[in-house]
């Protein structure tokens, strides 16, 4: 899903050295792919520091979480966050790790990045096959002094399943009506229109090649491929581009205190990226292996900890110190099957 | 007394014939045989086994869609995760015309192919050749993909389907055929796509049954005055004929399951908006390949596992029609002569 080919490579390749040589307890993990660089490369740094071997099998979210329900892996990783009634009926406690942030992408001869200004309505108007030209009078409306052509819109979307599309499908649910009601949100869903590419890479592909195409990549990628990307007007109507600070603003105005159930698209924050999302751990409250559950417990807060440093070198934005804080507290509910919290504090 | 004495006689000058002939390794070569026939038949019976285990547990994975859906899943076209409402039918479209377009492509040039390699091509030229053809079997489907998306669909968009357009934007049917963005991703280049993918399967398969044919039959059409062409259309192809329609089988096989290069251009488009070939579409295997790590439990992954069935059953009717067809031909065969 996320194309850092030598980064992921080299993560991986440190990944299997890590499973060779270490000689101790081994954690396994399973799920979302857009959070798998980064947590091969904390497993790697973690397994030099300790000698605990993590091992993240990168499957994707639903299959991630059906490893978690079936017990056969120690956490499961999940880009989309389960509401509260369902963590309770399958017995599951959830925490987010790192944030990202999607970003609209186009390719129209002369536009530079942070040159074209797009609305969530417009945007959601736009993949509804509504807006189809992009001299319409609307995007007109936004980009005052800027040269549209008068040609046929592209859009471009995720063929596969992605938490990068539920991220982005829950934006447009929450700021375009018709969306909600056409489409809704999903890691898949019946698009009206435009082609699919598969995977980030692909979708970039496709928006590279296309003249006058749209499309939506995390950030790391746009950044890194250097596609120009678009500025957003977010909740609190401000104009903003996408980086980590305005990604960690958008973390900043969640209610974290209330429920880690938190998508973070559409934050109510001044400086908040409106199509912002957090990838998620989920653990059993009641451990039939409470030394496993312990140990990978160590390793997430080892990360929080130590980890910033790596995530923000792959371009992934690290969790505020509240919200870290926060989790901490939560982590006394996984027991053993006593009840008994298995970090023992 | 006569009777036993020339009985036991018998039996005597049958064991002293037998005895010798049968030397004592035979008996145990018997009981290998034994063996080797359960064996084999064991394997057999495996593979029997192991399909209907396969269909079986597809027919399980898919019974909540089946219930839920019933045959209307064939012809509904809308597939729509959010809502758990799903339907096949943009996609057996998808996998059906796709295939077809591939073998309409492929199959003269595979005969061509064959027939230059087994009756014109120059000898020092038929190895090489030869050679080149069924490496292009050996490239992963995914470079295949790769390169269709970055290399051949601008090519494509370019100098085939923009001319097309200009030429039929006001022609009727074919006009319909060729609507849409010229963008290079659909129907169209995927079908091209599988068409190199196969056409090597094809041109191999076709050249040799094209050489076994019996050298005496095609010298003594040509020493009739046969040209080559009569000699390969009446002496050639209808020896070879079980070969050739076995080949092209096997080339739709690959082509009805390829999964990586198609998902990489077909465009993945879930709407059947129009029946032009340049409209993005999907096919199973590249619905399959993309939604299967990320579908929900439930309708979701059923119906998924549904149009895997489907395919299955696709793939069964294709050959045994190609069997019917070669019974067909070889009843006519009899009648002719």
């Amino acid at each position: 899903m996320r194309l850092l080919p030598i980064k992921a490579l080299a993560a991986g390749i440190a990944l299997a050295g890590a499973v060779s040589t270490g000689f101790a307890q081994e954690i396994t993990g399973a799920g979302a792919t857009f959070p798998a660089p980064l947590y091969a490369k904390w497993a790697d740094a973690y397994n030099k520091a300790t000698g605990a071997r993590i091992n993240y099998q990168s499957v994707g979210s639903g299959a991630g979480m059906r490893q978690i329900r079936g017990k056969t892996v120690d956490f499961g990783a999940s880009d989309a966050p389960l509401n509260d009634a369902d963590l309770a009926k399958d017995g599951l406690i959830q925490f987010p790790t790192v944030i990202g942030g999607v970003v609209p992408v186009v390719n129209i001869q002369g536009i530079q990045t942070r040159e074209m200004r797009l609305t969530g309505q417009v945007l959601g108007d736009i993949y509804l096959g509504k807006i189809t030209k992009w001299n319409d009078p609307a995007i007109a409306a936004l980009n005052p002094g800027v040269k549209l052509p008068d040609a046929a819109i592209s859009p471009v979307r995720r063929a596969d399943g992605s938490g990068t599309t539920f991220i982005f499908t829950n934006y447009l649910s929450k700021v375009n009506p018709e969306w909600k009601a056409k489409v809704g949100e999903g890691t898949a869903v019946n698009w009206p229109v435009g082609a699919g590419g598969k995977g980030n890479e692909g979708v970039s592909a496709f928006v590279q090649r296309l003249p006058n195409s749209i499309g939506y990549v995390e950030y790391a990628y746009a950044k890194q491929n250097k596609i120009p990307y678009v500025l957003m007007q977010n909740a609190a109507g401000t104009w903003v581009a996408p980086d980590d600070l305005t990604f960690k603003a958008a973390a900043a105005g969640a209610e974290w205190q209330k429920s880690f159930n938190q998508v973070l698209t559409n934050q109510a924050g001044k400086d908040a990226w409106p199509i912002t999302g957090a990838t998620f751990i989920m653990m059993h409250t009641k451990q039939d292996k409470p030394q496993q559950a312990a140990a990978a417990l160590k390793f997430f807060d080892w990360a929080y900890a130590n980890g910033d440093k790596m995530a923000d070198d792959l371009d992934y934005v690290a969790l505020p110190d509240s919200v870290k804080a926060l989790i901490r507290q939560q982590w006394v509910k996984i027991g053993d099957g006593a009840g008994k919290p298995v970090l023992g504090k | 007394m006569d009777a036993t004495l020339s009985e036991t006689s018998f039996r005597k000058e049958a064991q002293t014939v037998q005895m010798p002939e049968e030397p004592p390794a035979r008996r145990s070569g018997r009981l290998g045989d034994v063996i080797f026939l359960n064996l084999t038949r064991g394997a057999a019976i495996l593979t029997l086994l192991l399909l209907a285990g396969i269909l079986l547990s597809l027919m399980i994975g898919a019974w909540p869609s089946i219930r839920e859906f019933g045959l209307r899943f064939l012809w509904t076209a809308e597939w729509d995760p959010v809502q758990e409402k799903f339907g096949g039918l943009v996609m057996i479209y998808g996998t059906l015309m796709t295939s077809l377009i591939a073998l309409i492509i492929a199959v003269p040039v595979s005969f061509g192919i064959a027939l230059f390699l087994t009756e014109l091509s120059p000898k020092w030229l038929k190895r090489p050749l030869g050679t080149a053809i069924e490496l292009l079997a050996a490239i992963p489907s995914i470079v295949y993909g790769m390169w269709g998306l970055l290399v051949f669909a601008p090519i494509l968009s370019k100098y085939v389907q923009q001319p097309l357009q200009a030429v039929f934007t006001d022609v009727p049917v074919l006009g319909s055929l060729f609507s849409g963005a010229p963008v290079g991703i659909g129907i169209l280049s995927a079908g091209i796509i599988l068409a190199i993918m196969i056409i090597p399967f094809i041109a191999a398969v076709m050249r040799d049954v094209f050489e076994v044919t019996p050298p005496m039959l095609k010298e003594s059409a040509y020493g009739v005055g046969a040209t080559t062409w009569e000699v390969v259309w009446r002496v050639v192809l209808p020896y070879t004929k079980a070969g050739v329609v076995g080949g092209v089988m096997l080339g739709l096989g690959r082509a009805l399951g390829e999964t990586m290069a198609v998902t990489f251009v077909i465009g993945n488009f879930n709407q059947l908006n129009s029946l032009s070939l340049f409209e993005a579409a999907n096919s199973i295997t590249s619905a399959l390949a993309n939604e299967f790590a990320e579908a929900t439990p439930g309708l979701h992954e059923a119906s998924l596992i549904y149009l895997g069935l489907i395919l299955f059953f696709i793939t069964l009717v294709v050959l045994s029609f190609s069997k019917y067809l070669l019974l067909q031909l070889k009843k006519r065969e009899g009648s002719r002569t």
